[in-house]
């Protein structure tokens, strides 16, 4: 699937997109695939602060779990709950429905260091090649 | 050697298969240096009935033939055949770890329903499919409060078992968990007083055992009220499992620690037993060891299955809730066999078998005048009693009546100098119960 | 809920290539709900001789506060019942009394039966850890001469026996190491882990206090030396190895390892996990191991009833003697022996009373078997182990190609071509016949295949492994649908894993109304 445009990507799979100074994180296409069916999402409370290239959460398949990085510094202001009852919603709308975290941004310039939408399909190409070598 | 199903031209054939000329070969990746020259100085070989009669050999310098009325941790109970004639089954004794969910149905469902029980007989709404022994579950509850809280202290009433706390301390310490005793009263409780005293915005648990190690029962619902209003846990260790079949089950309790050795486990000088964490929903992803769930296969028909393994060290390595991997399996069906063959009218009924022989066998020491109980509190299967002299003594002069003496209690609590630990079980007959109290008042009234 | 009409009668086997399966067939396997769906009030299976003292009643002795009014829903059940519902779940085992369980690192060789008598004859099942030790001497006596004989297979100078299973030996371990260097003045900060480490390693190594640094294998799949000599300093306390390695690989560079860590103060520990390969034959006490476990459940065939229980003693140098858990086996001057736990530099106690004892009968019972011809085991195991490799390098993808002791590693490259992978191939073998080997693990190889096939299994059941495994490679590519789909033989097929994780359910609850 082509990757949307209005928002910017780390190299662990995460994404964020902005509005004013706030933000919303989430996982890529490309991450919950890797995982397989996601059974449990970990996420901090709303006041948590999170950091730049900081774990902020976790997400477990049967198999495997996952820290989750934040993409930028703030203080998370809301949280997808309904990923508790629903964790599969990772795995049907990780870009829409699934996101995962708001977060007021601290700098929001930290987020023009981030891949955009044509150089992370470039990057992810690049991993899957390796991955099959 | 009848353990190698290989004979002689068969290791022939499988070596010219694969090409080397003698088994040496296939060492050679181990460097001449370390390879052994020599046969080891093992003893043996011995044939089956050897090894038997070894054995015999072994257990005839035990203590066959002696009654006893120890408890402190370690129960005796009837045990029925059923129990060993189903657990020798070669699909339950041979089988491994239920990875392979359908090939392991029978170990899996049988686990499924060993979590349940423990379910029932605790009050609490999720139990694992085991650990190691009481000692250690109470260590990992502990541990595991300190996750759910976020605190890095835990209460532990000196009233729990001795060894129980030791092992704590031995794990606390790498934990970055403080731990802190709190005495008990004389009613043989903890001190309510101090504990009060003690309880913090720091703390994490409260750690008790009930029936303790004392032989008394714990307030478990006031003990729950205390901990919460200071939003801490309240770790409930249970060693004497039996006594769930009279006593009011902790429910209160955030996370009980038991050991199940009481059913259907002989003693074994020690081992194995089998622990279980039982606890609430919600704190179920922080608890530690297997979990069975219930589901459904492709066909919709229902299996089991181990689940929440991402919590466990195969997948979270260094991340892991602990490093178990072997459990007590085998222990833990043995324990679900024995429960449910006993049953609930039998569980009951043991219970109240139990309460009535360690009664009756109070009344009669305190008919001899320098015997008193020690405690107040309501007790189960164990009462303390002070006696004049050096309980030491006591039980040695009881040892060369075939009697094995109480558990000296001054070994573990100093301050308990003439003080003894008696059990008695349903396994004690009235006759050895009078048996042993006259013993006792004739060694009484012998001058010092 | 019950089990859907007519479940427990597994569907035809969907294969034309049916008659290459000759291992397994279908058997009749009767259905089971669970005990509590068969329980009815008044039920018992078990009566108790009559109480001959006055019956209390518990609210007059306890108090009502304390007394519990029954307990709810609990199974109410015969003793037949008992017998065949128990019966009935264990057909639905594989086991290894049934056949070969190629499991690698598990060790899944015979459990002698006279290991399950000797260790429930009065005088030993009866025995309480906290007796006196006048009467206990037979226990002790079996306790010490296990130490003896494990002493002798290791080549190490001292032993704890208290440690319940292989996770717990290994912290023991640790503990042990960082006692020792805390006594040398500094416990020291990070231990070494390879990358093809069982994940008990690691989580110990938390759990002792230490940070982990995971060290990467080189191309061989051994301990990379060179790299071992950069960053072993003093802040490292211990290498956690395996050897043979979890390849089933001996590190040919072991003393070298041994070299550059004790030149730089530093510890090397192994977990005994694959004993099987060396008892016998090579000892780690020589080749510089400092500190290791064994496992009794696997290497000295104690029973794994599912899951445990175990026994993980732990073997050392000498220096670390002082500070073995409590309480230590002693001999007093009189020649009895005893156990003491007044012992000031101990690191303290890992579980209460002395160990599993039980499981330690079985294994004694197993070595004094064998005697010196334990050798003769560990050269079978290896010489399966080998015969595999030989009949199966032909079809599947053989990551590293050092010489294999007691167990082999695959790895499903060839397979993945077709949409195969591991768990699938793992999946098929049930249907001829087999439990599956390990799958996923070690880490090191993608899509591993782990075979260690014990010293248990004679020739044929060998060679017939090898044809399943043959055969499903055939499967695989022209046909791996089928592959993908097993088993089809099993009274359950693929259970819904997802499902049991997202909303668990882990206990029956009654029906309410």
């Amino acid at each position: 699937m082509p990757y949307p445009t209005d928002r910017r990507y780390t190299k662990d799979h995460e994404w964020v997109r902005v509005s004013g100074d706030a933000a919303t994180f989430g996982i890529t296409d490309y991450a919950q695939h890797e995982l397989g069916d996601v059974v449990f999402v970990d996420l901090p409370v709303s006041g948590t602060k999170v950091a730049a290239g900081q774990t902020f959460g976790t997400v477990e398949s049967v198999k495997a779990v996952s820290e989750i990085y934040a993409p930028a510094s703030g203080e998370v202001i809301e949280i997808n709950s309904s990923l508790s009852d629903a964790p599969e919603k990772i795995n049907q709308d990780p870009h829409g429905a699934a996101w995962l975290v708001k977060v007021r941004l601290a700098d929001p310039a930290e987020i023009d260091s981030l891949m955009d939408a044509a150089t992370y399909e470039a990057y992810i190409a690049e991993n899957s090649r390796e991955a099959s070598a | 050697m009848r353990y190698l199903p290989k004979s002689p031209s068969e290791r022939s054939e499988m070596l010219a298969a694969i090409g080397a000329k003698s088994i040496e070969e296939l060492f050679a990746s181990v460097p001449p240096g370390f390879r052994l020259k020599q046969p080891l100085a093992l003893p043996g070989p011995l044939s089956e009935a050897e090894i038997i009669d070894f054995f015999k050999a072994r257990a005839a310098e035990n203590s066959l033939g002696y009654t006893r009325f120890l408890g402190a941790g370690v129960y005796d109970h009837l045990r029925s055949v059923v129990t060993d004639a189903l657990i020798q089954r070669g699909e339950f004794l041979t089988s491994y770890t239920p990875y392979q969910a359908e090939i392991s149905q029978g170990t899996l469902q049988a686990i499924f329903e060993f979590q349940t029980l423990m379910c029932q007989l605790t009050g609490q709404e999720v139990a694992n499919a085991s650990m190691y022994d009481g000692s250690t579950a109470m260590t990992e509850a502990a541990l595991m409060a300190e996750r759910v809280t976020g605190r890095h202290r835990v209460l532990v009433a000196k009233s729990v078992h001795p060894e129980y706390r030791q092992v704590l301390a031995t794990y606390a310490r790498h934990a970055g968990l403080g731990v802190e005793e709190i005495p008990y009263s004389a009613s043989g409780q903890v001190d309510s007083v101090a504990l009060l005293a003690a309880l913090n915005d720091e703390t994490a648990a409260v750690v008790v055992q009930s029936p303790n190690f004392l032989g008394v029962v714990e307030p478990v619902a006031e003990l729950a009220g205390m901990s919460h209003a200071k939003q801490a846990l309240l770790v409930v260790t249970i060693a004497e499992a039996v006594s769930l079949g009279a006593i009011r089950p902790p429910a209160e309790a955030d996370i009980v620690a038991m050991e199940g050795q009481s059913f259907g486990l002989a003693p074994s000088y020690g081992g194995p037993f089998v622990g279980v964490i039982a606890s609430r929903e919600r704190y179920v992803r922080q608890m530690p060891g297997r979990l069975t769930g219930q589901t459904i296969d492709a066909q919709g028909r229902r299996g089991f299955v181990l689940t929440l393994a991402t919590r466990e060290q195969h997948i979270r390595r260094e991340k892991a809730t602990s490093n178990i991997c072997t459990n007590q399996a085998l222990c833990a069906l043995a324990a679900t066999i024995h429960l449910c063959l006993l049953g609930r009218e039998g569980l009951r009924e043991l219970a109240v078998q139990n309460l009535s022989k360690a009664s009756f066998a109070l009344s009669e020491l305190e008919k001899i005048p320098s015997v008193k109980r020690a405690f107040s509190a309501p007790f189960f299967n164990e009462f303390a009693v002070e006696l004049p002299r050096s309980v030491k003594l006591v039980n040695a002069a009881l040892l060369r009546e075939k009697i094995i003496g109480p558990f000296v209690l001054g070994t573990a609590y100093p301050e308990l100098t003439k003080h003894a630990l008696v059990c008695v079980t349903e396994t004690t007959p009235r006759g050895e119960i009078e048996r042993f109290a006259a013993s006792l008042r004739r060694i009484l009234e012998r001058p010092v | 809920m019950g089990d859907v009409a007519g479940a427990g009668i597994a569907p035809p086997v969907k294969t034309q290539m049916a008659d290459k399966i000759k291992k397994a067939s279908r058997h009749t396997s009767q259905n089971e709900g669970l005990i509590f769906e068969k329980s009815a009030p008044g039920k018992r299976g078990m009566e108790l001789p009559p109480l001959d003292v006055p019956a209390l009643d518990p609210k007059s002795v306890l108090g009502a506060a304390y007394t519990r009014a029954d307990v709810e829903h609990f199974p109410e059940v015969s003793e037949i019942e008992v017998i065949r519902h128990f019966t009935r779940l264990s057909t639905w085992n594989y086991s290894i009394d049934l056949g070969m369980y190629p499991l690698g690192s598990c060790t899944m060789k015979y459990n002698p039966r006279v290991n399950e008598i000797v260790a429930r004859l009065d005088g030993i099942a009866t025995e309480h850890p906290c007796q006196p030790q006048e009467v206990s001497q037979g226990c002790l006596k079996i306790l010490r001469l296990l130490e003896k004989c494990l002493l002798e297979i290791t080549g190490m100078d001292a032993l704890t026996l208290q440690p319940a299973a292989g996770a717990q030996g290994e912290l023991t371990g640790l503990l042990l190491i960082r006692a020792y260097l805390e006594s040398q003045g500094n416990p020291r900060k990070k231990v070494l882990i390879p990358d093809s480490a069982h994940g008990t390693n690691p989580a110990t190594a938390v759990i002792a206090g230490y940070q982990v640094e995971n060290i990467k294998s080189e191309s061989r799949g051994q301990i990379d030396v060179e790299k071992l000599r950069e960053i072993v300093n003093e802040d490292v306390a211990a290498l956690m190895i395996t050897n043979p390695s979890t390849l089933g690989i001996f590190e040919e560079k072991i003393a070298a390892i041994a070299e550059i860590l004790h030149a730089k103060g530093a510890l090397l520990y192994m977990d005994g996990a694959n004993m099987n390969a060396l008892a016998g034959i090579a000892r780690p006490g020589d080749f510089g191991v400092d500190v290791l476990h064994l496992n009794l459940h696997k290497t000295f065939s104690t029973p794994h009833g599912g899951g445990g229980p175990g026994a993980g003693p732990v073997a050392m140098k000498k220096m670390f003697e002082p500070f073995r858990p409590i309480p230590v086996l002693v001999a007093k001057p009189n020649g009895a022996l005893a156990l003491d736990s007044q012992r000031p530099r101990s690191i303290g106690r890992v579980r209460a009373y002395g160990g599993n004892f039980g499981v330690m009968v079985r294994a004694l019972a197993y070595i004094l078997a064998y005697g010196p011809g334990i050798r003769q085991a560990t050269e079978d195991a290896v010489l399966n182990a080998n015969y595999i490799r030989k009949g199966l390098e032909g079809s599947y993808d053989l990551p590293y190609s050092l010489p294999s002791m007691h167990e082999v590693v695959f790895s499903d490259a060839r397979q993945r071509k077709h949409g195969v992978n591991t768990m699938d191939i793992a999946k098929r073998l049930i249907d001829y016949g087999f439990h599956p080997y390990t799958t996923a693990f070690p880490l090191i190889v993608p899509g591993a295949l782990m075979i260690e096939p014990t010293e248990s299994e004679c020739k044929e059941e060998c060679d017939q492994f090898i044809e399943a495994m043959r055969a499903i490679a055939e499967e695989a590519a022209a046909n791996p649908e089928l592959v993908k789909t097993a088993p089809h033989s099993t009274r359950v097929s693929r259970l819904d894993e997802v499902t049991a994780a997202r909303k668990p359910i882990l206990r029956w609850k009654p029906h309410t109304a």
